[in-house]
């Protein structure tokens, strides 16, 4: 059998794919990797087709070591990777023999890390889906030292590129948005939003948790309760204390806190890698406002 | 009842009652216009995903501008029964609350039919509509913090089952030993929106 043994697995590592949509209304989360670009990009470097399992991983740390001989590619941002000690290089193709371990250190900046593996990681599928889903614990386990992690076919062979640049993380993003659903029962919503909030360290794959000047409520709003609604990635909710959440892949897929905007989607991969302390502004062009 | 902006592909339906957010959703998934990618009922709204580029949006807002939803379309829904145990640590405190004893709160709760009006809190968790007045109770002051899975619960105008154990605040009547999500069973819910559930007491 074509396998990856975990031998160490950093703050947390999990298989990751392109999620399982079109279960929101029996309550199941899309899941997925978070920064999509990344995955897909692994995928592509290592032969694979773009939706395989790869492992998303959290911070670096992650060590393993190769059953078999097959070729692995890391993306996301810049990282140190090496083979048995050498350094190899992140964002291209790199070919393990049997035996050999590979390492993946911290991001410089950023916080997640992908790896795809030629054959992709054959963990069994959930609702079509081998992401791990950590609202719903649907998906394969996060990894743990020892686990054996089966490997499929490889469709192709590993397609190498000239120059692929690792993703940036800055430490101050300005996101686009347009108009949530209770976008009128805030007071001041576009400037509130505009100004600099703070992701704070408890933000995971459910949702980046900010912290910045209270989003207060427009008077006949005040106290008004919502019945549960349904939510979508990107959705930037409100709870009573006026500190926005903004929902990311394992976000529920109801929820009793007003959506006062969303953000645009091209814009996920980049709240994927913010790490906590960094500076976020939300930005609203009027075009997006008034579509 | 009125579209609020969700973001690009998305709108959501704020609906005037939780009857009119069932009927939308029935007029929707009957129809299914195609390049939908979630429909997704809510307690008052129906929130509409469509695949980029596909217009299903456009066609959803056409179909429901003329639809009559004080009155759900006949379809013929799921009946699904679920054996309870009526044996919940707050059975009392609802017979209690309602002012019945425990026997009328299990007759009570078992003559209503139910709707899956939506679901949420935890995969295969249905919010289901048609309890009786006597049953709508407030949520404990303060939730539990292990519910077992199976426990049938009552909040407000809802009763329940939970799927797994969670944390959990509503009153619980009672327990099924039905499996409500299996992620490797096709479908993998019990009960999906628009689903009718009779609860049967097992002793």
């Amino acid at each position: 059998m074509r396998a990856l043994e975990v031998v160490e697995t950093g703050p947390l590592a999990l298989v990751q794919d392109l999620g399982r949509p079109g279960y929101a209304h029996l309550g199941v989360p899309p899941s997925g990797a978070l920064d999509v670009p990344a995955l897909t990009l692994a995928n592509r470097l290592a032969g694979n087709d773009e939706a395989a399992a790869g492992i998303e991983c959290l911070f670096g740390g992650l060590r393993l070591r190769a059953k078999t001989s097959c070729t692995i590619a890391v993306t996301g941002p810049a990282v140190a990777v090496e083979v048995d000690g050498h350094a190899v290089g992140s964002h291209a193709p790199v070919w393990l023999a049997e035996g050999q371990v590979v390492a993946i250190g911290a991001p410089i900046n950023g916080l997640r890390c992908y790896l795809a593996v030629s054959g992709g990681i054959a963990a069994d599928a959930e609702l079509g889906s081998r992401s791990r889903d950590v609202l719903s614990e649907i998906g394969p386990a996060p990894l743990r030292a020892g686990d054996v992690l089966p490997l499929g076919t490889p469709p192709g062979v590993a397609r190498g590129a000239d120059v692929v640049l690792p993703t940036v993380a800055p430490s101050e993003l300005v996101v686009p948005v347009g108009p949530g659903p209770r976008a009128h029962w805030f007071e001041g919503l576009e400037a509130g939003l505009a100004k600099t909030w703070t992701v704070t360290a408890e933000s995971n794959r459910v949702g980046l948790r900010l912290d910045g000047t209270p989003l207060a409520r427009e008077g006949d709003y005040a106290e008004k309760e919502l019945p549960s609604e349904g939510l979508l990635i990107g959705a930037i909710q409100v709870p009573p204390n006026g500190l926005p959440v903004v929902f990311l892949a394992d976000h529920p897929t109801t929820g009793g806190y007003p959506v006062a905007a969303v953000v645009r989607q091209a814009s996920l991969p980049a709240l994927a890698q913010a790490r906590p302390g960094t500076l976020l502004r939300f930005h609203s062009s009027t075009r997006v406002w008034k579509r | 009842m009125r579209w609020r902006a969700y973001g690009e592909h998305a709108a959501l339906l704020d609906c005037a009652s939780l009857t009119q957010a069932i009927a939308a959703h029935a007029a929707v998934s009957s129809a299914r216009p195609s390049g939908i990618a979630e429909l997704v009922p809510g307690a008052r709204s129906l929130l509409v995903v469509e695949t980029p580029g596909s217009g299903a949006l456009a066609a959803v807002r056409d179909l429901l501008s003329g639809a009559d939803l004080e009155h759900p379309p006949d379809g013929e829904p799921r009946e699904i029964t679920l054996d309870v145990t009526y044996d919940g640590e707050d059975l009392e405190l609802v017979a209690q609350d309602a002012g019945v004893s425990l026997e009328d709160v299990v007759r009570l709760h078992t003559d209503a039919v139910y709707t899956v009006a939506f679901t949420g809190f935890a995969p295969g968790f249905g919010y289901l509509t048609g309890l009786p007045g006597p049953l709508r109770q407030p949520r404990l002051p303060s939730p539990r913090t292990r519910v077992p899975p199976g426990s049938v619960g009552i909040a407000g105008e809802f009763t329940g089952v939970y799927p797994r154990v969670s944390p959990g605040g509503w009153r619980l009547i009672g327990h099924t030993r039905a499996v409500l999500f299996d992620p490797r069973a096709d479908p993998p819910a019990l009960l999906a929106p628009g689903d009718r559930v009779r609860f049967r007491s097992a002793g």
